[in-house]
């Protein structure tokens, strides 16, 4: 190597294209970092903000670094911040989203698993389709459903309560779920199934036995879609709860709409922290898997 | 051919019932999501047309009022607006987010070194919610705290950033804020993409001698063009049920500036009780969505036909 | 007894037929090929016998049960499938034992049926693995070791060894046909492979178009094809197909290389009611190099002269084409004796061994 060097001779022309190389590759990074930058600068406004003294952010504005540290802040927050009236925080409205959101991600991951391991592996006539018909639901934009949930809800005796918007975010997740697990398990080589049916296995022994073995990635990308999903909807829930039984999205709105005078920067940005870490934390622990998940096959 | 004494009793078949019954389950299982589809895309649809062909205020009530409640809400100036200031959103929103998406994925495809964290960082945005996002961002836009008091600060003392308080520019706050939650989404995509094409293209290109810019414009970016439509259709969908985005950055404000037609439907069904124009609103919001996706899957069954056919 | 009777059998999707009326009959024992082209239905036959396809019409005898509505795992069948189909998230044990499992076997007898099976197929140091860290070979044994298991009383076979490197798929093959010798178990094997055909099976069933061809023993099918497909499709190279004339009732003549005709008498005499104009089927094994030695040891063979215009030598053999007028015709030679490019030589055709068939029915004369 060292000989070879040494005795290469000065090639202008190489020169130039390390000289050329090098530029490229610094215009990428630069590039990459002044985007980089415009991204996590809201996040670390947020995050600094959240421990700061409100006085400290009312004379230096918001963007500003940190000259304390206190969790104050997110105390009030999460326990005793007044919005209209009632002193409770984020508290409540954080567990409704989260009562709402378990479940609803639960129930319609577990229906789409199975609709689409009957729209895969056991097409009957007319099975695609019904197929269709349910891939419809992914498009319908929510403002068409308003005025019937509303009236469904109110026969139903579940206005103003969780119960309510999970059956909303089930049905309306049942179309998006179905779709990623139909696409996923399309993939999967129907001679499994023929080989255990002739094994003696019949539907829901293939389903727990050969089928949901197969399907964490898929899963794992029906999970994060649902739980973002739902823990991050706003319209059906400032539509059919108020107050103590909003999810956090609503109340976070009602929060940051309601002081007129001085605003509480250092207890809104921890009280949109609290509103937005579950998704987040999901998102970091699982992103990976996601971003592989659909593009191995749910956006199609 | 053996010979076989056709009158001999047989072992009787599998019983029928048994066997309908594996026919059955799967319908059975799929039964109940698919009713519940179906009231929710039909019936509700249909509901919600009866609705806005009718005298609703208040409460739903269902004399029927032909297309008034339509023809009253094109009179209107605030849905004039709303269903501007959808496609001046669309547009820009759109064309933003893929451009700048598709930088960000060429940029990280370059062999970068810690892809996951730069991807991480451009995708976070995708995880947080709307209201989120407009809440925090209608601080940064807030002229007394926000951006503009901290450029001032720095010493640039007439620097001007007040996007949201002027209803000629508010829309673009939307657009921007718009931009910087999705284009991550739009770079994943890309990037899947591009990480699909066959690298003896590539190979074959740079034995040919093309340089990496004309290698992007002639080899690779055509060949990904399908996602290119994809991330579009994703995106006008986003735009079209836009709410949260709005209720949280500028509720609409300055006066009526940022109004879309998804708050205003919420606007006419909640807070000023018209119902049947509301629906009717709604319905315009079904048919923005159906012109931009009804070509998009007649195109899609014809690509898949055609690639059927050829292979 | 018969393990499998077919008769009549009739398979259509909307209006497309796929099977049009099958007959056919494995006895016990018996190892019966489906052999041809893709698309001849010869799996969706495969397929019905399992169970996992509907009948249209006809009907399928396993054993003295009509099972044409008796659900796959009752019919008393194990198969083999060309992606082995294992299932990738249990243990090579596990997937022997599923069929089992499902059947509700007790364990100890599980556990002694894994250990004959993998003794048996040598898989005994596999079975703790996932069919992911096995090479194709290994699965193609498990996949068998999970058919063998089940003691049925019919061996489906659906290309199995069409995932196989060249190499292994031979050594593969030799196994089968170990294997069933040991088994004695009745078999159907799907390939479009003729040779695999022609080694494993004691009858053929040469299909094409939704129908049987023929249902022979390999040798006669090789030997006396019934029409032109079947000629052309077993055997490679292909026979080759040479229009001819009946100048006689012993003789044709064929268009020879110079453009004149040359006339070759014909072994036996021919059949009453055939046509003037005929073609002639000749393997590549039984053209020679003419010499009045080889007339001495095979009285029937016919010279003719033609040009060489490509050698191909394999090792083993050299393969020859030949031009016989607007034709090119393939010969295959000993090594040691093959002809030239750009000679021409005379050449020896075996008229015992070449069929004749009618041009219009493509059928054997």
């Amino acid at each position: 190597m060292a000989e070879i060097a040494a005795n290469a001779r000065h090639d202008p022309e190489a020169a130039a294209a390390t000289r050329r190389y090098f530029w490229a590759r610094f215009l990428v990074y630069a590039v990459l970092t002044l985007f980089a930058v415009i991204y996590l600068a809201p996040l670390l406004v947020v995050v600094f903000n959240s421990l700061r003294e409100q006085s400290d952010i009312a004379r230096n504005g918001l963007i500003s670094l940190p000259r304390s540290f206190r969790l104050d802040a997110w105390a009030q927050a999460w326990g005793t911040y007044c919005v209209s009236g009632t002193c409770e925080g984020m508290k409540r409205n954080f567990f409704n989203s989260l009562w709402m959101t378990i479940p609803a991600t639960l129930i319609s991951t577990l229906l789409g698993a199975m609709n689409g391991y009957v729209l895969s592996k056991w097409r009957f006539k007319g099975s695609e389709i019904l197929f269709n018909l349910m891939l419809l639901g992914v498009f319908m934009p929510g403002q068409i459903s308003l005025m019937p949930w509303a009236f469904l809800l109110g026969k139903l005796g579940l206005t103003n309560s969780t119960y309510g918007l999970v059956l909303i975010h089930v049905v309306q997740g049942i179309s998006f779920t179905t779709l990623f697990c139909r696409n996923f398990y399309v993939s999967i080589p129907d001679d499994l199934i023929k080989a255990a049916r002739i094994d003696g296995a019949g539907f829901w022994r293939i389903f727990r036995k050969i089928i949901l073995p197969l399907s964490p990635p898929i899963l794992i990308v029906t999970v994060i879609w649902q739980f973002t999903g739902i823990w991050n909807e706003y319209l059906f829930g400032v539509v059919f709860t108020s107050g103590q039984q909003q999810p956090i999205t609503a109340a976070l709105v009602a929060l940051t709409a309601g002081g007129t005078t001085a605003r509480a920067y250092d207890v809104m940005s921890a009280a949109v922290l609290i509103g937005a870490l579950p998704p987040l934390l999901i998102y970091l622990f699982g992103g990976k898997y996601f971003v592989r998940g659909l593009t191995q096959g749910a956006i199609k | 051919m053996s010979t076989r004494d056709l009158t001999v009793p047989v072992t009787a078949p599998a019983t029928p019932w048994r066997q309908r019954l594996g026919t059955i389950v799967p319908i059975l299982v799929l039964a109940p999501s698919l009713a519940a589809s179906f009231v929710y895309v039909f019936v509700f649809t249909l509901w919600t047309l009866y609705l806005s062909l009718s005298s609703s205020s208040l409460m739903p009530t269902y004399g029927f009022v032909g297309l008034d409640n339509y023809a009253s809400l094109w009179a209107n100036r605030r849905w004039n607006i709303a269903y501007t200031n959808l496609f001046l959103f669309s547009g820009f929103y759109i064309v933003g987010s893929m451009a700048i998406g598709l930088l960000l994925a060429i940029l990280i495809d370059q062999r970068v070194r810690g892809e996951a964290v730069w991807r991480t960082i451009f995708l976070y945005p995708l995880a947080v919610s709307f209201i989120v996002t407009g809440t925090v961002w209608s601080w940064l836009y807030n002229p007394v705290d926000g951006i503009q008091a901290f450029v001032r600060g720095l010493g640039w003392a007439d620097f001007s950033f007040a996007l949201t308080a002027n209803r000629n520019t508010a829309i673009y706050a939307v657009i921007i804020t718009g931009i910087w939650q999705s284009s991550g989404f739009a770079m994943a995509l890309f990037l899947a993409g591009l990480r699909s094409v066959d690298p003896d293209l590539i190979k074959a290109a740079q034995i040919d001698g093309a340089s990496v810019s004309r290698t992007y414009r002639k080899v690779i970016l055509p060949t990904i063009a399908p996602i290119f439509l994809a991330v579009a259709v994703i995106q006008i969908q986003f735009a079209i049920k836009t709410f949260d985005l709005v209720a949280a950055l500028t509720r609409g404000g300055p006066g009526v500036s940022t109004t879309f037609p998804a708050i205003y439907v919420y606007d006419l069904m909640f807070q000023r009780g018209q119902i049947g124009e509301g629906a009717a609103a709604a319905m315009m919001m079904l048919a923005a969505l159906a012109v931009v996706l009804v070509p998009y899957s007649v195109w899609i069954v014809w690509r898949r036909r055609a690639e059927g056919r050829n292979g | 007894m018969s393990a499998l009777m077919i008769r009549d059998l009739h398979k259509s999707y909307g209006g497309l037929e796929i099977l049009a009326g099958i007959n056919l009959e494995a006895r016990t024992g018996e190892f019966v090929a489906l052999v041809g082209p893709s698309g001849c239905g010869k799996s969706t036959l495969l397929a019905m016998i399992a169970g996992l396809e509907t009948v249209t019409s006809g009907e399928i005898w396993i054993g003295d049960r009509l099972v044409n509505s008796v659900q796959p795992k009752d019919r008393d069948i194990a198969m083999v499938f060309q992606s082995y189909a294992l299932y990738p998230t249990m243990t090579v044990r596990q997937n022997i034992t599923f069929g089992m499992e499902s059947r509700g076997v007790p364990k100890a007898e599980q556990a002694e049926a894994v250990k004959r099976v993998a003794a048996l197929l040598q898989i005994e140091q596999l079975l703790n693995r996932k069919p992911g860290q096995l090479s194709g070979g290994q699965r193609q044994r498990v996949a068998m070791g999970r058919a063998l298991v089940r003691d049925p009383k019919l061996f489906l076979f659906d290309e199995p060894l069409s995932n196989l490197d060249a190499k292994l798929r031979v050594d593969m093959r030799t196994e089968i046909k170990k294997l069933h010798h040991r088994v004695g178990k009745t078999t159907v094997y799907v390939t479009h492979d003729q040779v695999e055909a022609m080694t494993l099976a004691s009858r053929i069933a040469v299909m094409n178009q939704g129908s049987v061809q023929q249902f022979d023993t390999p040798k006669r099918i090789y030997d006396r094809p019934t029409n032109m497909f079947v000629a052309g499709f077993m055997g490679s190279p292909a026979m080759n197909f040479i229009p001819a004339r009946f100048t006689g009732s012993t003789s044709i003549s064929v268009r020879a290389a110079d453009g004149g005709d040359a006339t070759l008498a014909l072994a036996a005499p021919l059949p009453a009611g055939a046509p003037k104009d005929v073609v002639l089927g000749v393997r590549p094994e039984h053209i020679y190099r003419f010499t009045t030695d080889l007339k001495s040891r095979k009285p029937a063979v016919e010279p003719m002269q033609a040009p060489v215009e490509l050698v191909e030598p394999t090792g083993a053999e050299t393969l020859a084409v030949l031009r016989l007028g607007d034709l090119e015709i393939t010969g295959r030679f000993e090594p040691d004796d093959a002809p030239v490019m750009g000679e021409t030589i005379t050449l020896g055709i075996d008229m015992s061994r070449a069929c004749l068939f009618d041009p219009a029915t493509k059928a054997l004369l």
